[in-house]
Order: structure tokens, then sequence, then C-alpha cells
């Protein structure tokens, strides 16, 4: 029987270009498993010293918000100033706030 | 309906208009998304054929310097190629399918690739010349509005310079050489030159559809807008070394400060477009046997995965 030829499942990547700073999406690629996507993400998104760590995550398992709800779904934080410091009123000459 | 598409396209405009970028899952208009399917797709597809005609000189590079350099140099060109077509991916058409079209001819990808490379200047000419035209199209791509495609394309124009530059650097050595080889570097420009004036595409008047186009910033500049700039840059370029253009009718107009050139042979373009330049065969017939070839490794690797998914469940 003749097997569809799929060229495999997607992944996106994410590299952490330096220690202590966090992973970031820089694309993705193709592979046959995850230790494979790996490799495949070395040769393809590091090949200038881009990265120290690499992730990848099968991309059907990725869920994300979606862009016609941006208005009502981030509205809550809009009204919520008090969440800021600059909010605050500190009487002059005091110091360490 | 009509007028919610209508408000979905002024917004889009809008956006667009102030510099945000289109992200995979923002409304799009459906010309929008076909169009930068097509654009990116040919784009990724000459990536790839592209290793073909340089991968021919792997083997007999000068030197060892030169050889890992052209390695190091096809390598990335794969890389762009996967980062474009991932990038492509992002607007719904899988890989799979662009690899098909490529294979039944019915995509595109650049008329350049189907020249040959018959001597080792050949490889210096594809550096300076073809890499250096790329480069002034792919500059103006990264400002486009799609924001894969942009971020793609600022990866591949850091990549590029390298590319460039090596291959002036070949041009120099050569024209620098013995008699011969000056010969060599000279008969390569002659070959190359008009083929990479060409393929930054047809004259404006030539190539429909570009004001759409422009508003939504899939393109960014005219096609012959970007040919002068490229003529401007690399011709002083070609003459620091001593070489000379094949164009009789190339001069510097000190007025406008823009090199003039002669006609471009706008039929030998569409010609080679059309499947009859010197090595469209034989390229399209390398891209089918490549993926027809490396079918079993694709199997296999999956087989693997799917045994080892197994067996990690099983366990479970």
């Amino acid at each position: 029987m003749e097997k569809k030829d799929t060229q495999w499942p997607l992944w996106e990547i994410f590299i952490q270009a330096n220690p202590g700073i966090p992973h970031k999406h820089v694309g993705s690629l193709h592979a046959p498993d995850a230790e494979l996507a790996i490799q495949n993400a070395r040769d393809v998104y590091t090949r200038r010293n881009e990265g120290i760590s690499i992730w990848v995550v099968e991309a059907k398992n990725i869920r994300a918000s979606s862009p016609e709800d941006i208005g009502s779904f981030f509205e809550p934080a809009n009204d919520k100033v008090y969440r800021h410091p600059t909010f605050y009123k500190v009487p002059d000459g005091v110091k360490y706030l | 309906m009509v007028k919610d598409e209508k408000k979905l396209l002024a917004e889009f405009q809008a956006k667009i208009d102030k510099g945000v970028k289109i992200e995979p899952k923002d409304w799009m208009p459906e010309h929008y998304r076909k169009q930068l399917i097509r654009m990116m797709s040919q784009h990724a597809h000459s990536e790839i054929v592209g290793m073909l005609p340089e991968g021919n000189w792997i083997t007999r590079a000068p030197s060892l310097r030169r050889k890992a350099i052209l390695l190091a140099k096809v390598q990335d060109e794969a890389g762009h190629g996967m980062y474009l077509y991932s990038a492509a991916e992002t607007l719904g058409i899988d890989r799979t399918e662009m690899l098909e079209q490529l294979h039944t001819g019915k995509a595109k990808y650049s008329s350049i690739f189907n020249y040959p490379t018959l001597t080792w200047a050949d490889i210096g000419a594809i550096g300076w010349l073809v890499d250096g035209a790329a480069i002034m199209n792919q500059t103006a791509l990264a400002k486009g509005s799609y924001g894969p495609y942009s971020r793609a394309m600022v990866r591949i124009c850091k990549e590029e310079s390298f590319h460039n530059r090596q291959g002036y650097e070949i041009m120099c050595s050569l024209a620098f050489g013995t008699p011969e080889q000056k010969a060599m570097a000279q008969d390569a420009l002659n070959r190359w030159w008009w083929p990479a004036i060409m393929m930054l595409g047809p004259s404006d008047d030539n190539s429909p559809n570009s004001a759409e186009l422009m508003s939504w910033k899939v393109k960014m500049e005219s096609n012959d807008s970007i040919r002068q700039r490229f003529i401007d840059r690399t011709v002083p370029q070609g003459d620091h070394i001593g070489l000379t253009f094949p164009d009789p009718l190339l001069k510097f107009n000190k007025e406008t400060g823009h090199y003039e050139h002669g006609p471009i042979n706008w039929e030998e373009f569409f010609n080679v477009v059309k499947g009859n330049g010197p090595c469209n065969k034989a390229r399209l017939k390398a891209r089918v046997d490549a993926d027809k070839d490396g079918k079993w490794v694709r199997e296999a690797a999956e087989a693997y995965a799917m045994k080892h998914t197994e067996k990690e469940t099983l366990a479970a």
C-alpha cells in the first residue's frame, strides 16, 4: 500500500540566544520527531551561534488567542491604571518608594 | 456581509499604513494571501534550486578555503529555502503542495538559475552579481507587511552579505591573477551580467497589478527602481577590478547620478521563464529526483518516530 508522503509534521522552534534570557520564537520546520526537530533546528536556525538552547513544540499542540477578539479579550486590563506604580501620588521628598 | 468585508479591508489597510505587520491569523484579503503564497513559494523554490548551479562546483573548488566557503553558502541557501517554506505555510498552504507545484512546473523559480556554471569564475559572478541583485530585492522585501515573510527576510539579508562578498573576492583574485584567470573572470561577467539584470523582473510598464500590491506592502519598490540601484552600486565594483561590462551603452549620467544602460533582451527573459533556458529541464529533473530518492528516508524516519511513540504510550 502506498503511504501518503507527509513531509513530516510541523514544529515551532524557540531559541535562547544567551543564558538568562527567554527563549524566543524563530520560525518552524518539519521533522519526524522531537529529537530530529532539535537537530534540524540547530542546522536551520543556529548556523552562526544564534543560540545556546532550543525548544521544539509540535505546531498542532499550540493554541493561540484569536486576533478578532483582541478588543474584548484584553480590555479588562485597560481601566486598571492603579496596577501601575505611576498611578500613586507620593509627597515630595519621600524616597525609596 | 459586503459591508463587513469593506470594513475589514479598511482596517487592514489602516494597519499596513501605520506600519503594523500582518500576522498569520489576522484577517487578510484573499488576493493578498494568494499573492504572498505565490511570491513566497517562488522565493523558497529559488533558494532551493539555486543550490544546484553552485553545488556543481563544490567538488572542484580550487582550495580547501574556497570549498569550505562554498559549502557554507550552499547550506545557507538550503536554510533560506526552509525559512521561506515555513513562512509560506503560515498562510495555509502546506509544503507538500508547494513542492508538488514546483515539480510539476506550475510554480516558477528565479530565471537566473537556468543558466549553467561553466567555469570556477561563475561561482564568483553568482555571489557578486546574483546574490548582489537578490540582496537589493530582499532588503526591500524585509520592510514588507506580512510578519513571517519580513522576519525571514531580515534573517536572510544578514546571511546574504557574506555570499555577496565571497563572490566579489573570487572575482578580485581572478581579475588580479594571470591573464588566463582575468579572461575567465571577464567571460563570467559577460555571461552573467544581463541575466542578473533581468532577474529583478520585467520592466515597470510590463509588470501587471503592481499598484495594489504596493499599497498592501507586498511589493515595496518597482522592479526598475531596484534594478537601477543594483546597477549603480555594481558597476563601480567591476570598474575597480578592471573588468568590462558587456553593455556598450552603459554610461554614467552626471546630471541624474545614475548609470544608463542599453536595452534589455526581454525576449530572452520570458523565454527562460517559460522553460526554454539552457538548464530548465536539468534543474527540474534534479529536484524531482532528489524528492523521489529522499522518499524512503522520510518514510523510515517517520516509521521510527511512530514506533517510539507507540512504545512510550505502552510504557505510560
